[in-house]
């Protein structure tokens, strides 16, 4: 995996004439961005419109970089952004093993040995079988992540990931998230209201509205 | 690019058919038909028409049908609807309609004419305990000059279509809401559900009610085996011109067409007018403040509708399938006193041919029907735009079969197309796509979108993630609009009649032309695998995704 840098060059979102939103930012490799802000500040947008499926109502000016290479108007799936939504999002008519094959780039070599292994480093060893809708919150959230990583993105985007879980699991999943997230080298966008989530996350935060 | 132009071919190819079936109706309408010599304009075929003895009884009873069918299956729907609360008997008629829908109007139409003809099972039931009757009366029950047989066939089989179609539009209106919000100001929950959310459920389901108007103005099948015969309902008459072996009487059948147009236009301006006063009318009903008063009336008379129309239904199929296997049988008996096998023996080996056609035509028509659907909804689902002109689908449901259809055998006659199977597959695909689409549509619209974003992100293209995530995750609502097409398929008529020029028998041209013959036990064999061909199809679009699906619980229930 090689690691870029995520630049959101002076992006501006507006709504039939009203801005949103106006950021300018460099997120390095490793790094995680919080941007925190009440609802409506435009925070799901900036992210729809990083990752590639930005409603057209919306007026976006700015470019976004991934390193040397301008995404803006690329197609959602050549972006090479990862994102991880509010739930877990697994797809529930593929096993586990299933929804992580799903995201693994063509012509990776050993699928099942990779999956295998992924699965025993965060504690769900022989989970591969299983029907996903018969996990818990926690052990599908860390299903989630692993999917994120095994598709192999340049920079990862997390839309409030934690909000769903209760307290003790969401500190747990948090460490994991930015943990894996880190050591693979990924600049994260976070968009959230918790203020745990931006302290937790280290980065610099930037507070809208 | 193929997929951009699809709403477009859809259209196209709704439309395209039907327009030109009715200007191949217009033209010998007035006399213009060069290959039966008709080189000028004339009224010629009008002043026919007019001299034809009892055509103002069959007019005015294909308008009455219309109207009163329409009016009786719309208040049973809204008046079960406002009374349903979550009780067994509730849940148990909601759950009978998707097969009552997929009954075949046939098939229904015969189950009733058992059940109360004079020799029929009530008769017998009450006989001769009740009435004394030792032999059958001599009473027109079915068949009568009135056509009350007709309408009650008819409204068995549009209450569960309305229904479904009601079922279909109320999710947007939050209906529990507006009836709890009405209950805190006092109201009685059926009064709630009449004032608070029946003003708002008909516009939206103002179409499907056009197409039971239209639909009970125009039927031909029902009426051959229910309507009165001297004189039949109009359309039932047009049927006859047309393959009456003098070919002159072409002519007068293109009038009649036009004249079935007319009424059936006639029954829809009317309806108009009655949704005009009921809305100046209602108005002042819903705020007139009256909170109670009739609720109890009104939930036993919506209750009692759907559960007497329910019944009839069941118990004529009981009927079929005890007339199929009964050997002797005297008049007051309420069993049979003999019970044989030989009428299905006898049919069996005849069974074969029109069972295979039945089945070939349903296949291809609706895999066709779900082709065009699946490509329409995922390129509205990739421009993101609403396809526009979405009201023409319902134009095949609207425009009387009987009007266009004429036409365009007329038309391939002219261009000397003899592909019948194709035509007839063709002309089944023009009624079927309207049922696959508005049965996908619903589930497809509403498929949340953050799964096909979250596809992309990973990687996968659009045509991929339409493979790999939509359709097996919409397999049980595919699987039902395909069941629903098929349904449609099998109960068609009169486009397997015309464009078939009757040499392609179905299981329900056979069991139709076997209405005038009367021989019950015959008739409900037929009836019976008629009827049983389209539960077929939906017991496999239930059965088939919870045996794939029966390891993922995310899977079970799913839309």
């Amino acid at each position: 995996m090689t690691s870029h840098t995520l630049i959101l060059d002076e992006v501006r979102l507006a709504l039939g004439g009203r801005t949103l939103m106006e950021i300018d930012a460099v997120i390095g490799p490793g790094e995680v961005l919080t941007v925190m802000g009440p609802s409506g500040a435009g925070k799901s947008t900036l992210l729809a419109m990083i990752a590639g499926f930005l409603d057209p109502a919306f007026e976006a000016r700015g470019r976004v970089w991934l390193g040397a290479r301008e995404i803006t108007a690329l197609p959602a799936e050549t972006r090479g952004i990862g994102l991880l939504f509010q739930d877990p999002l697994l797809f529930p008519h593929l096993t586990v093993a299933g929804n992580l094959r799903f995201g693994m780039p063509r012509g990776v070599k050993h699928r099942t040995a990779r999956i295998e292994q992924a699965l025993e480093e965060v504690g769900l060893a022989g989970f591969g079988p299983r029907d996903p809708a018969t996990l818990s919150g926690g052990q599908q959230a860390r299903i989630a992540l692993l999917r994120l990583l095994l598709s192999e993105p340049a920079a990862a985007l997390l839309d409030e990931p934690f909000s769903r879980l209760d307290r003790q699991l969401r500190h747990e999943v948090r460490q994991l998230v930015f943990d894996r997230l880190r050591r693979a080298g990924l600049p994260s966008l976070l968009v959230t209201h918790d203020h745990e989530d931006a302290e937790n996350a280290g980065g610099p935060v930037i507070t809208l509205g | 690019m193929l997929l951009r132009l699809m709403p477009t071919v859809v259209l196209a190819l709704l439309a395209g058919p039907i327009l030109a079936g009715v200007a191949m109706v217009l033209l010998p309408a007035f006399g213009h038909l060069p290959a039966l010599g008709g080189e000028t304009f004339s009224l010629a075929p009008w002043r026919e028409l007019l001299d034809q003895p009892g055509l103002a009884r069959s007019v005015s009873i294909s308008l009455a049908s219309g109207l009163i069918t329409t009016a009786l299956s719309l208040a049973a729907v809204l008046l079960f609807l406002a009374a349903a609360a979550d009780t067994r008997l509730d849940r148990w008629l909601h759950r009978a309609v998707s097969p009552l829908l997929a009954l075949p109007h046939a098939a229904a139409a015969f189950g009733l004419a058992f059940l109360v003809a004079p020799s029929g099972l009530l008769a017998r039931l009450f006989s001769p305990g009740l009435t004394g009757w030792e032999r059958p009366p001599d009473l027109l029950i079915v068949q009568d000059p009135w056509g009350l047989g007709l309408m009650a066939g008819l409204v068995i089989k549009e209450i569960p279509f309305l229904m479904l179609m009601s079922l279909a539009a109320l999710p947007q209106l939050d209906a529990p809401r507006r009836v709890a919000l009405a209950r805190s100001l006092g109201y009685r929950p059926t009064i709630a559900w009449l004032k608070g959310v029946a003003p708002a459920l008909y516009p939206l389901i103002r179409l499907p009610v056009y197409a039971v108007i239209a639909f009970a103005s125009s039927v031909v099948d029902v009426a051959m085996i229910l309507g009165p015969t001297l004189p039949p309902t109009l359309a039932v008459s047009i049927l006859e011109w047309f393959h009456d072996p003098d070919l002159e009487k072409r002519f007068l059948a293109s009038a009649g067409a036009m004249l079935q147009l007319g009424v059936t236009l006639t029954a829809l301006l009317v309806w108009w007018g009655l949704e005009c006063l009921a809305r100046r009318l209602g108005r002042g009903w819903v705020v007139n403040g009256r909170r109670r008063g009739g609720e109890h009336w009104l939930s036993l008379t919506g209750r009692g509708f759907l559960v007497i129309t329910t019944l009839t239904a069941g118990l004529g199929l009981g009927g079929l399938a005890l007339y199929s296997v009964a050997g002797f049988w005297r008049f007051p008996e309420t069993l049979p006193t003999t019970l044989t096998l030989g009428h299905w023996q006898t049919a069996l080996p005849l069974l074969g041919g029109p069972v295979t056609n039945t089945l070939i035509i349903a296949a291809s028509a609706t895999l066709l029907a779900m082709l065009l659907t699946l490509a329409t909804l995922e390129s509205e689902q990739r421009s993101g735009r609403r396809i526009a002109g979405l009201s023409l689908l319902y134009l095949p449901l609207i425009v009387p079969q009987i009007a266009f259809l004429f036409g365009l055998v007329v038309l391939m006659e002219t261009l000397g197309i003899r592909a019948r199977l194709a035509l007839v597959i063709l002309a089944h695909l023009l009624f079927v796509l309207p049922y696959t689409f508005l049965s996908m549509a619903e589930s497809y619209r509403c498929f949340d979108p953050r799964w096909t974003r979250l596809a992309l992100t990973l990687g996968h293209s659009p045509n991929a993630i339409f493979w790999r995530v939509r359709l097996p995750m919409l397999l049980a609502s595919l699987l039902t609009a395909a069941a629903v097409g098929m349904a449609v398929s099998i109960g068609q008529y009169l486009p397997t009649l015309l464009l078939g020029a009757g040499r392609i028998a179905t299981v329900t041209t056979e069991a139709v032309s076997l209405a005038s013959g009367g021989n019950r036990r015959v008739i409900g064999v037929w009836a019976l695998v008629q009827a049983a061909l389209p539960l077929l199809g939906f017991i496999i679009a239930m059965g088939l995704p919870r045996l794939l699906w029966s390891n993922r619980r995310g899977m079970q229930g799913a839309p």
